[in-house]
């Protein structure tokens, strides 16, 4: 079975500026994979790549065995994303953003009334489906957004740092449904800069200034000490170069 | 292929309720016209003479020369309205979640460029069906076979605008769209003044009419509306279509963007 996601020496950079440096990983079939950065480490970038909304001509980037250059739409089809702004339509209802995604996808009518119904299930989203999106707090906002990315039965679930600007709780729940979700047996690649968010048992790529630093489970990563000390001590002034 | 379709119908779909939603921007797009033919053309009527040319085959009023070019400036004024739109789509982020979606880019950008000339038309009509009201009456199958020109017109003026759009970086800069693109297409061209006018008070300026795409547009429309084909108005505004929607293609390129934020 190919990985969910690989990435093979991809770099990128604007004159000067070297946004990542020969960056390669892989998220397995149903794992959640922890893309833990600081601010400016390249995460969004990379997020931009994997999503074709960025190219690159050094490297390579798989998604469920499609490779992103060659054959984008079939990559694009595979993978649900989150972005980290929000990308609602707030004038419209639950429904009908989730009718627009799915159209998108090429999917109409029955098809995709059953599917929205799925989604929205699963993050218990359903009794919502007729509020107007600007009705929703900020918490079930990104749950619509979750929802909606499901919609197309994806291999991966790209999220890009999907807890900005959420309160405690809503955090919380948030990541745990996105857990929940990988237990199910879908891979997702959640990118973030908190390790609070970052379960033991979940795989995590350290970036840092455009490098992986990192790649292991996260209860190997963390050693005596901790997530958050060993990723401080990492990222430190100089850590990464 | 039913995928592609659907796709376009949402899209469409999704634009014409954004339209009806901002009722600011439907009155305005109303008032606009209806300001240049109730007020600009009944103090120009007595000013103008306008001799018989192509398509009218009898004296106009000047009110019944400005509605091709009113026509005209709704769906300038739209293009450059999606554009700004766009921008802004842009920075709120929701211009990524069309861009990441499976389906061809130039499909998903012609989508766009549909959906803004179905609105456009919507304007047009109610327009037509305004003037009609202040008694600017023209033959019945006029109406009809302008739909095809307005079709046109509007994909080549929304191409321009989707062109604008991958330049402009921020929406503050769109002012300078409204100097340096509404104003000078729509004054340099034959919606307000027949090229020959223009002729009487500088050669330079007549040949630059000439050479503007919106004049071209605007004697589509008109010649449409008296049931007549201009051929070489036809050439120019499929031309300036194609060309305008490459370059937007070029412009949505994802290999000339540049990277966001962590």
């Amino acid at each position: 079975m190919a990985e969910a996601l690989r990435l093979e020496h991809v770099s990128l950079s604007y004159g000067a500026r070297q946004a990542l440096d020969d960056v390669s990983f892989s998220v397995a079939p149903g794992r959640f994979c922890a893309l833990l950065g600081p601010n400016g480490a390249g995460k969004s970038t990379l997020f931009g790549l994997m999503t074709r909304l960025l190219v690159t001509r050094s490297g390579r980037i798989e998604i469920a065995g499609h490779d992103v250059a060659r054959a984008p739409r079939k990559a694009l089809a595979r993978i649900g994303v989150v972005f980290q702004q929000p990308t609602l339509d707030l004038d419209l209802t639950v429904a009908r953003n989730m009718r627009y995604f799915a159209a998108l996808h090429g999917l109409s009518g029955r098809a995709a009334a059953i599917r929205i119904d799925a989604a929205l299930d699963r993050l218990a989203m359903r009794e919502r489906a007729g509020e107007k999106a600007r009705a929703l707090n900020g918490g079930h906002r990104r749950r619509m957004e979750i929802a909606r990315a499901l919609v197309h039965e994806p291999d991966l679930l790209l999220l890009d740092e999907p807890t900005v600007g959420l309160d405690a709780m809503s955090r919380k729940a948030i990541t745990a449904h996105v857990h929940d979700l990988a237990e199910d047996g879908l891979s997702v690649l959640w990118a973030t800069h908190l390790v609070d968010e970052i379960g033991p048992g979940d795989d995590v790529v350290v970036l840092h200034r455009g490098r992986v630093l990192r790649q292991a489970l996260a209860s190997d990563i963390a050693g005596p000490a901790g997530l958050a000390e060993a990723f401080l001590e990492m990222t430190a002034e100089g850590g990464g170069a | 292929m039913n995928g592609w379709l659907s796709a376009l119908r949402a899209i469409v779909a999704r634009e014409a309720l954004r339209f009806l939603h901002q009722r600011g921007r439907f009155l305005s797009a109303l008032v606009r016209p209806l300001v240049w033919l109730v007020v600009f053309a009944a103090g120009f009527r007595a000013a103008l003479g306008l001799s018989i040319i192509p398509p009218y085959q009898t004296y106009i009023t000047y009110e019944v020369y400005i509605v091709p070019g009113l026509c005209g400036m709704i769906q300038l004024f739209n293009g450059m309205q999606s554009s700004l739109s766009l921008v802004y789509d842009r920075e709120m982020g929701s211009m990524r979640l069309l861009m990441t979606s499976p389906l061809p880019r130039w499909w998903l950008l012609f989508c766009k460029l549909t959906a803004g000339v179905a609105v456009s038309i919507l304007q047009v009509y109610a327009f037509l069906a305004i003037a009609a009201g202040f008694g600017i009456v023209l033959p019945l199958a006029g109406y009809l076979w302008a739909f095809p020109a307005l079709v046109l017109s509007g994909l080549m003026l929304g191409a321009l605008g989707l062109f604008i759009s991958s330049t402009v970086r921020q929406l503050e800069n769109f002012a300078g769209v409204m100097n340096f693109v509404i104003f000078p297409m729509f004054f340099l061209s034959t919606a307000l003044y027949p090229l020959w006018k223009m002729a009487e008070s500088s050669r330079l300026l007549r040949d630059i009419c000439a050479l503007n795409p919106f004049t071209h547009a605007v004697e589509l429309i008109r010649f449409a509306l008296y049931q007549s084909l201009n051929g070489w108005a036809l050439f120019w505004v499929a031309s300036g279509f194609l060309v305008f929607f490459l370059l937007a293609l070029w412009g949505y390129d994802p290999a000339r963007s540049r990277p966001g934020r962590d």
